[in-house]
């Protein structure tokens, strides 16, 4: 019965004069978001309000799916626009309106209308009473509840008049691209898809570097990747994935420093290459899924230890998330059945028996010296044949 | 060059096999169960194909079910006999080294009350006749044993078996995996005494997606499967008549100079133990002789995670598997091993290599001359 869902928006209303550059994005990601949906649908900007309409059939469950990721909207709203013919024509829609939406009539309702056009011949008051008295006498099994209705029958008039009673509650945020770009570093775990998707609810677009090592990561692991940048691209937009050969690198460190100072000299170097590619690729910040204490690494030493080397800010949205609270995202935004398919990942397969816990940075320094000799053309080399994939959703 | 030694993974599809399927999906594309010519010419694929096959095993051609591959023969002989036969008794006999798709099944009867007795293996991974003589009792109504190993090539006493299963319980059946064996040994299983034998297709350079079940001749057998009645009412739904073709060319041409085909497969397992014996890291899983599988080998190396060596063997385009394809998704301990007591640092530090008639002796040079040079380059990486 819907042709149209009129989208709310929250926090952008208040923008001041940047208002239209945050309407802009966020019709911009509605149209990315439903290009993947069967059916032709035009989005448009409308004082202060934005419209799916649709030109063609659709499927509607498949088209809330796709709103439902789109950060910026508060809610969706199923929505039937008509035309101004006058109050009994409009008396008239908001009944067969009713009549075809809640077959069980047995319901309270109220009746909230609105007027954009201050110069419809009725105000708001007169309207709610008149419409209500309508479908009152339509619907005798109907009855009127102003404190808690079971239904809302918003009524708003503008050039056109909006008809709706349903607000289906969007992901909320900022629409992506309104707040610059971060680069993710994506593992293939549970957590860093989840710190994606936090970081593009605040309107960044997102970047991400996988670091691969053959053979001791397989391409399976590399797919894995690619299908949670996937996911993570439903949410936040087109994904450039930067696929980096770690292999070398780990193993010269592996050879030069102590095995237990492995993994946070390791993730020092990750730290260093992320941040490279940021800072080329017009990124303001790198983005880790890092937590508190969850392993070795994350103690606030190693943290601390792994964020020296960076000069950009590293935003850790899940800093002090719990493992099951970080699970319970990973589940709602669909991540968590790939993340936890069972490949090895680089961080996993050269871990020590009991890696530092509190490395210190004096330690941590000096071990790096052993790199000296290589490790810059290692690097570069890294970063030379880094591969670039763009992962779009599906 | 490329050296696929998955072969017991799955094999590539042979030529004549490719070739008689299109035949069977684009032109001869009639329902078997239809009464029109078109219909007569798919059923007469079924019916050479059956032909072929009970050629190669001495067997009537009624005694044939076509099945949709390995896994769904062994549970139409575990999951039939257990119902057809309850009455008579609740207990099953089975070993310790089974594929999955033998042992999920019974585990699925053990929980609807039946018992089953498993009988463990030697470092071999042979089964006891002993122990398989004590384990049957006038309430055993079926023992299933697979022929030959999957993950390390083990060979078991099938022929030796059946008279003992028949020698104690006449009523007691007798069921072979012989997924792994067939088309590599010469198996005869109306003369060994075997009531029920599972091949699967694509072991065989057949397609996926097809297999059969011996089932002699008055056995009581219930389907699993019910519909419209086809294949005798013991495997419901429009039969797969490519895929029938495919396995019947298959499975004919895998007896075609069988004595040299054999021979070779032995060649090439022995030129790869040879190759490798003398090397510290190597460990052999099983026996390696001509008391074994001509076409499986077990090797485990010291230092070095499964996973791993495949992919740097993969990096030279070798492709092995590690430890026993099917499961190898899931980082799951493999059951053989465990069974034949492998040591604890091996059992994630196994693969198999599987060798097929195609391979040749130069692919297995190659191979060897990787892995010296691949293990102790990717032993320095130990995880310590």
């Amino acid at each position: 019965m819907f042709k149209a869902f009129l989208i709310k928006y929250g926090e952008i209303g208040i923008k001041g004069k940047n208002r239209h550059l945050f309407e802009d994005a966020l019709v911009q990601q509605i149209k990315y978001a439903l290009k993947s949906v069967e059916g032709e649908f035009v989005t448009s900007k409308e004082q202060g309000r934005i419209y799916v309409e649709a030109l063609t059939e659709f499927d509607y469950d498949e088209v809330m799916e796709h709103l439902q990721c789109v950060f910026g909207i508060v809610g969706i709203c199923p929505v039937v626009i008509t035309e101004d013919e006058g109050f009994d024509k409009l008396a008239e829609d908001v009944i067969s309106y009713l009549d075809k939406r809640y077959p069980d009539k047995h319901k309270t309702f109220k009746v909230n209308a609105r007027r954009a056009r201050k110069n419809y011949p009725m105000s708001s008051m007169e309207i709610n009473a008149a419409l209500g008295e309508k479908i009152l006498q339509a619907f005798s099994e109907m009855k009127v509840d102003v404190h808690e209705p079971q239904i809302l029958v918003n009524v708003e008039i503008r050039g056109r008049i909006n008809i709706y009673s349903e607000v289906i509650p969007g992901p909320g945020g900022m629409p992506v691209g309104t707040n610059g770009k971060g680069m993710l570093l994506l593992s293939g775990g549970i957590d860093s898809p989840v710190a994606g998707y936090m970081i593009a609810k605040r309107g960044v677009k997102i970047d991400a570097v996988y670091f691969h090592a053959p053979p001791y990561t397989s391409e399976r692991a590399k797919q894995k990747v690619i299908d949670l940048a996937k996911l993570v691209a439903k949410y936040a937009g087109p994904v450039y994935l930067k696929v980096v050969n770690f292999t070398d690198i780990q193993m010269y460190i592996y050879e030069q420093c102590p095995h237990e100072e492995l993994t946070i000299i390791m993730r020092r170097y990750m730290m260093r290459i992320a941040e490279h590619f940021a800072a080329e690729t017009g990124s303001l910040g790198l983005i880790t899924g890092e937590s508190i204490g969850q392993v070795a690494s994350q103690t606030m030493q190693s943290l601390a230890a792994t964020n020296e080397v960076c000069t950009m800010p590293v935003y850790r949205p899940l800093i002090g998330f719990d493992k099951q609270e970080i699970i319970a995202v990973s589940e709602r935004i669909g991540t968590y059945e790939t993340s936890i398919l069972p490949y090895e990942d680089c961080c996993t397969i050269f871990v020590a028996k009991h890696p530092v816990t509190k490395p210190s940075l004096k330690i941590i320094r000096r071990s790096e010296m052993r790199l000296k000799e290589k490790i810059d053309e290692m690097v570069k080399t890294a970063v030379e044949t880094a591969e670039t994939i763009i992962v779009e959703s599906e | 060059m490329e050296a696929y030694f998955d072969n017991s993974a799955t094999t590539r599809c042979c030529e004549g096999a490719v070739e008689i399927m299109v035949r069977a999906l684009s032109e001869d594309y009639g329902n078997p169960s239809s009464l029109h010519g078109k219909g007569l010419e798919g059923e007469n694929y079924i019916k050479e194909a059956r032909h072929k096959i009970a050629k190669t095993m001495k067997i009537k051609e009624a005694e044939l079910i076509f099945t949709s591959g390995g896994t769904e023969s062994n549970n139409l002989a575990i999951l039939g006999a257990a119902m057809a036969n309850r009455r008579s008794g609740m207990h099953l006999v089975t070993t310790c080294v089974e594929h999955p798709a033998v042992s999920a099944p019974l585990k699925f009867l053990e929980e609807q009350g039946f018992s089953v007795t498993r009988l463990s293996v030697d470092q071999d991974g042979i089964i006891s006749l002993d122990k398989l003589k004590e384990a049957i009792t006038p309430e055993t109504i079926l023992v299933s044993i697979m022929y030959v190993n999957n993950e390390i090539g083990a060979v078991e006493p099938v022929a030796e078996a059946a008279r003992i299963i028949k020698e104690k319980n006449p009523q007691t059946l007798f069921h072979v995996d012989a997924i792994q064996a067939y088309g590599k040994y010469i198996i005869y299983p109306g003369k060994l005494g075997i009531d029920m034998m599972s091949v699967s297709g694509h072991k065989i350079h057949g397609p996926k997606g097809s297999g059969f079940l011996y089932v002699r001749e008055k056995t009581k057998l219930k389907p699993i499967i019910y519909g419209g009645g086809q294949q005798k009412n013991m495997r419901s739904g429009t039969e797969n008549v490519p895929a029938i073709a495919g396995l019947g060319q298959a499975a004919g041409e895998a007896y075609e100079n069988f004595e040299k085909k054999q021979e070779h497969l032995r060649q090439l397992k022995n030129a790869f133990i040879k190759g490798i014996a003398d090397e510290e890291w190597a460990h052999f899983n099983g026996r390696t002789g001509a008391d074994s599988a001509p076409h499986i080998v077990s090797l485990s190396v010291d230092g070095v995670r499964s996973e791993v060596l495949l992919h740097a063997l993969e990096e030279q385009h070798i492709y092995v598997s590690a430890g026993s394809a099917c499961s190898s998704n899931k980082p799951a301990v493999s059951a053989t091993l465990q069974a034949i007591g492998v040591k604890r640092q091996y059992l994630d530090a196994t693969v198999r290599i599987s060798f097929c008639k195609d391979n040749t002796l130069e692919e297995v040079e190659y191979c060897v001359k990787k892995l010296k040079e691949l293990v102790p380059m990717l032993q320095k990486y130990i995880r310590h």
